[in-house]
């Protein structure tokens, strides 16, 4: 096996201690939460029989470790369980609303990554400047404020003064019918079924939540690429680079952003599962109906079932993520591979 | 600048629709026939019987599925349609008779009710949905029991069109107990062969795939986004709605929904804030109807040790600023419920107590008091219940303290505080909202005023006020024997205070372009009158 | 920033010298300057806040609920007719202590864990990493929603989840600058010269890592806020009516639409402004505290 694979097959094994951990903590953590799910659940006017007759159809009467064990065992047989609050699947859920958060969080991420590196770089080629400190001021006010503030601001101005964006009504106006479900990607979907007009609908309803996003995570890309590139840009190669008197665009790009992306991409990586897990506030202001407020909401009526599923799902998705950034690593630094541990 | 919004939106349309391909419900349905609704509410299941059934969910049962009696409707004073708890009306049932020893009540069935998929309704489908209401356990089990229904023995399909219900001892409550949202009647046929061993009243195929015979069927549903209705024609519970598509669009936040309506970008915003509904009144319609058999109360706790001391808990009635509270966290929308002058001479509910703001009153009584030092107690609101309860535990909090009784406002978190506030009722100091469905003081005293029953959270004990709830219970509203005996529980409830009264909160609703909005007792909305545009 | 002490040694000569730096820094770099002035206001309406507003902060009056800005009332006034402005300055205190000291744990304990897990390498390393990754691997804001929830919401509590939310970055960025110089050239001379490990650790390899730290602080004193004021959107925040800024821009939030920005956007600048001063802050500590930087 060459080093590649045997770094990626390591960081695999390394992911199962990661997982269980996040398998026991989530089991406890939902446990302590101080709500009785079973008087949540059992309605209006519940009476202490109908309590006691959910509390058993929800298997919360026995003691915690048979619980412990039946939970997963069901996990070993991918059964996810069952939300008490939607009365579906766990994974079903999941997969319904994993695809909205992930295209919003994506599409958010690059709009940043287009505003934030180039920035970053501008900066970086001429510290202390006023493109340096306009980069600055911007970058650190948009991280300043509350998302849903900013979400709020941009619906007030955006739809309600000016009428120019949509309705923040979620994924799609009601005008239109979701796309074929392929990739639960409404951009990908529409596309692949040849609509444009749909197409059109699910980005005009992506503009303003992915701006708000994009807004809160300009300042860690475009910092963390203002630093990357100074210190690359301060490196010996460079200094040799521009004695051998090649150009400045091959010097700038070739060499000094090359070796500048490892940390950006990490920071990237650092900022991806922040935000998936952080837009809850923004998915709640333009009804989106992403896995974050599905997850906030299930945290608060005590849906066990639903907050582990969230939970162990967004484990998974992180420890994909940082595979996906070895990877990249190792494509862009061919050193990678040697020093995975 | 809304009209140009909407003929803008239109032509949008129009313009899509010609698109080929073009995944568009505008080229199906002219705007007249569609009517978009924003909710800030989940609906979590389409069947209400169902454990875990949320309260926004039971408007699936209104809507789409009928019962066999309704209420009527009646146009109160500000001009509103509401329910009308007196009058019971057909729906799925054609007439009925009581039999005179009020034990028997057989209905017969309207010959020509259908359900969606073309059968007809009869009574066996009546009667399985009514044994799977008082045997699937949980809220509708308990609801089925307030009007004297507990086994399936009770229920018999006499013929296909005949139905008879048999009680154990008469009650008011009965005839309207069938009227709320829990016992439907579902086509059995189809649940029974969607039904399994293990989960033989259907509960997993109902709760995502209605069968009824309602008005409405439901189109599609997108859990936590949307559900589209669609209307059914062959309805014959009542006069065939105007409108031929309903859109409930599900957007969490208040201000977005505020948004929308104000842009006309939604016809109706359902359950609104108290503030926007003062604030949008002057711009468009807006419902605020009190609601019925519904009080906003301070919970005084009577395991509390200050709390077992009456001047203490009158020094608290007297303390209160209720005008500020009515103006600050119901923005004067709903009904004052302070400062009667008048003794009882009705039944009229909820009423106004005794009490009003006297700061000087309060000291005394105080001082009167075996705390005449104060005390310090913990103030408890829910969190998901915040809008109102905070502004008004903070006006509380600081009144309370002019007659020195010190409070830190606890928030709990929304499973937690069913649990605390009603299961445990180990809140000493709180605020509580609970309201009946069915519109009698009685009702209300039931299931707030006896001890051990769940919104009791005050842990309140009066033997006479239990024996008169009790005797009251079933008896008839006509009876010469109730007014005297709900006299002198109010009577008695307003002297030892284990609930302050606030306020009768409203059901806000802001109407931008459609009518024919009623107020009903579930406070869900009922698609069914929607339509005629209000002049 | 106490560790900051310890990269000096505490000589007067030193201290000497690392004022000098101080001020070389800021005469470098006007806006760091500009920084430190803006956290000495902050600082100083924490400390006198309280007692030189004009209105108290708790006092409700719904005859003057929801005013716009005057003079009387600079800010407007709330939903219950408080004073916007005297809230927004007493508010200072309690959200510098939630910041400074969720991210002085979590400061403190990342490193002293990264510490440990660079220099002895193994298997501490291996079993902390994994510690360490197991809480990234959680939703952070859902996992902070969790504790609070679970604990109940406090501030205590809500500083508590903040600093574990956060305690895996510190660890992180300290554990790779460590692990990279516990082989270097300096530290086996150190070694040689008769240091103990935790003083070569101390003096010697983990000034080093204050750079990077130092940045990560400036952003992090902000997002402690902010996960405050999200966590007070949902209604787990720091108990009414405490006046602090999440909590006001927040419940104001709700106002935008309606018309009422001002309560809203007042906490909100003070929020931005003060996420500001950290962050500028941060980079002129950075150059300040980087003994490649100082001569």
């Amino acid at each position: 096996m060459n080093g590649r694979g045997a770094a990626i097959s390591l960081r695999i094994a390394q992911a199962i201690p990661v997982v269980i951990g996040v398998i026991v903590i989530s089991f406890l953590l939902t446990r302590a939460l101080p709500g009785d799910p079973a008087v949540q659940f059992a309605g209006a006017a519940a009476t202490p029989e109908s309590i006691e007759q959910v509390r058993q159809s929800l298997g919360l009467d026995k003691p915690l470790p048979e619980q412990f064990i039946i939970y997963v065992g069901q996990l070993l047989q991918g059964d996810l369980g069952q939300s008490v609050s939607t009365g579906r699947p766990v994974i079903q859920e999941l997969a319904a609303r994993l695809p909205a958060s992930l295209e919003l969080t994506l599409v958010a991420l690059i709009l940043s990554c287009a505003i934030a590196i180039p920035l970053g770089i501008l900066a970086a080629t001429r510290p202390g400047s006023w493109v340096d400190q306009l980069c600055r001021l911007l970058v650190t006010a948009g991280v300043s404020l509350p998302t849903f503030f900013t979400g709020l601001v941009l619906i007030y101005v955006f739809y309600y003064l000016l009428g120019i964006a949509p309705s923040p009504l979620g994924r799609l106006d009601f005008i239109y019918l979701d796309p074929p479900h392929v990739t639960g990607f409404f951009l990908i979907d529409s596309l692949l079924d040849g609509d444009p007009a749909t197409f059109m609908g699910a980005l005009r309803q992506l503009i303003l939540p992915a701006a708000t996003l994009a807004l809160f995570t300009l300042a860690p890309i475009a910092r963390m690429t203002r630093t990357a590139m100074l210190s690359a840009l301060g490196a010996d190669y460079i200094r040799t680079a521009r004695a051998a008197g090649l150009n400045r665009g091959k010097i700038l790009y070739g060499y000094a952003f090359r070796n500048a992306l490892l940390p950006v991409v990490t920071t990237l990586g650092m900022v991806f599962s922040f935000v998936l897990g952080a837009n809850v506030l923004v998915e709640k202001v333009f009804a989106w109906p992403g896995i974050g407020s599905y997850a906030v909401e299930a945290l608060v009526v005590s849906d066990y079932a639903a907050v582990q599923g969230f939970v162990l799902a967004m484990a998974l998705l992180f420890v994909v993520l940082n595979l996906v950034i070895d990877l990249a690593y190792s494509i862009i630094d061919p050193r990678f591979g040697a020093d995975a541990k | 600048m809304t009209m140009n919004r909407r003929q803008f939106l239109q032509a949008g349309t129009a313009v899509l629709s010609a698109v080929p391909f073009a995944r568009s419900f505008a080229a199906i349905a002219a705007p007249a026939d569609q009517i978009v609704v924003a909710t800030g509410q989940t609906i979590n299941s389409l069947d209400l019987h169902r454990t875990g059934t949320n309260r926004p969910s039971y408007q699936i049962a209104i809507n789409c599925y009928d019962r066999l009696v309704t209420f009527g409707t009646k146009t109160l004073e500000n001009g509103d349609v509401s329910f009308d708890y007196s009058k019971i009306e057909p729906e799925l049932a054609e007439s009925w008779t009581i039999s005179d020893d009020g034990l028997a009540i057989t209905f017969k069935l309207k010959p020509d009710a259908v359900f969606w998929d073309g059968r007809k309704v009869t009574a066996a489908d009546v009667k399985w949905s009514f044994d799977r209401a008082v045997t699937v356990g949980g809220f509708p089990t308990t609801q089925m029991r307030a009007g004297g229904f507990s086994r399936p023995d009770q229920f018999e399909a006499i013929d296909a069109e005949t139905f008879l219900v048999k009680l154990d001892k008469p009650s008011k409550l009965s005839l309207p107990d069938l009227a709320v949202p829990v016992p439907f009647v579902i086509n059995s046929e189809v649940a029974k062969a969607n039904a399994t061993a293990e989960d033989p009243w259907a509960t997993e195929y109902l709760h995502t795939t209605p069968a009824g015979s309602g008005a409405y069927k439901v189109a599609r549903w997108d859990s936590g986004q949307q559900i589209v209705f669609e209307r059914f024609d062959g309805w014959v519970g009542g006069p065939l709605p105007k409108v031929k598509r309903i859109i409930q669009r599900e957007v969490p936040s208040p201000a977005t929904r505020r948004a929308l309506i104000e842009r006309g970008d939604v016809q109706i915003s359902f359950d609104i804030p108290d503030k926007d509904a003062a604030e949008l009144a002057s711009k468009m319609t807006v419902h605020s109807t009190p609601i019925a058999n519904t009080i906003h109360v301070v919970g005084l706790n009577f395991n509390f040790e200050p709390f077992q001391d009456a001047n203490v808990r009158k020094a608290i009635a007297y303390a209160i600023p209720y005008e500020e509270i009515f103006k600050s966290a119901a923005y004067g929308r709903g009904a004052p419920l302070w400062g009667a002058t008048e003794p009882i001479e009705d039944t009229v509910w909820p009423r106004k107590s005794p009490y009003f703001t006297d700061l000087d009153k309060a000291r005394e009584l105080m001082a009167a008091s075996g705390f005449a030092n104060g005390f310090e107690v913990p103030l408890s609101i829910s969190t998901d219940l915040a809008t109102w309860m905070e502004p008004t535990a903070l006006l509380i909090q600081e009144a309370v303290g002019k007659i020195g009784i010190k409070t830190e406002i606890e928030k709990i978190p929304g499973a937690n505080w069913r649990t605390a506030v009603l299961v445990e009722k180990k809140l000493p100091f709180h605020l509580e909202n609970f309201g009946g469905w069915l519109d009698t003081p009685d009702y209300y005293y039931f299931w707030a005023y006896l001890k051990g029953n769940l919104f009791n959270s005050s842990n309140y004990h009066n033997d006479e006020v239990a024996k008169l709830t009790e005797e009251t219970l079933p008896m008839a509203q006509d009876d010469p024997q109730y007014l005297p005996k709900i006299k002198r529980m109010f009577e008695i409830a307003f002297e030892d205070l284990p609930r302050i009264p606030l306020y009768q909160p409203a059901l806000n609703v802001a109407v931008n372009g459609s009518g024919g909005y009623e107020f009903w007792f579930h406070r869900q909305l009922d698609l069914r009158s929607l339509g005629a545009t209000e002049a | 920033m106490t560790d900051q002490t310890s990269t000096a040694p505490a000589t007067p000569a030193a201290r000497h010298a690392m004022a000098a730096h101080m001020l070389y820094v800021c005469r470098e770099n006007p806006v760091t300057a500009a920084s430190f002035v803006m956290f000495a206001f902050f600082i100083l309406s924490a400390l006198i806040g309280p007692y030189v507003v004009p209105y108290d902060p708790l006092a409700t009056n719904s005859a003057i609920a929801l005013q716009a800005p005057s003079l009387a009332h600079p800010f407007g006034t709330d939903n219950l007719g408080r004073d916007v402005f005297s809230r927004v300055i007493v508010a200072t205190r309690l959200d510098l202590i939630i910041s400074v000291l969720a991210v002085a744990i979590s400061f403190v304990i990342g490193s002293i864990l990264g510490a440990i897990s660079g220099y002895r390498g193994g298997w501490i390393d291996s079993v902390l990493n994994r510690v360490l990754d197991t809480i990234m691997a959680f939703p952070l804001f859902v996992l902070a929603m969790g504790i609070v929830a679970a604990m109940g919401n406090s501030v205590t509590n809500i500083i508590i989840a903040t600093a574990i939310i956060n305690i895996p970055f510190y660890a992180r960025l300290v554990r790779a600058e460590v692990s990279i110089r516990r082989e270097a050239g300096f530290t086996l001379a150190a070694k040689l010269a008769g240091n103990s490990d935790l003083r070569v650790l101390a003096l010697h390899i983990f000034p080093n890592s204050l750079p990077p730290m130092m940045v990560q602080v400036s952003l992090n004193l902000g997002w402690a806020i902010l996960n405050a004021a999200g966590l007070s959107f949902i209604g787990l925040g720091v108990k009414p009516p405490t006046p602090e800024w999440g909590i006001m821009v927040a419940e104001g939030a709700n106002y935008i639409i309606s018309g009422e920005w001002w309560m809203a956007l007042f906490p909100g600048l003070w929020l931005l402004l003060a996420v500001f001063t950290f962050n500028l802050m941060g980079d002129g500590l950075r150059d300040i505290v980087d003994p490649r930087r100082r001569t």
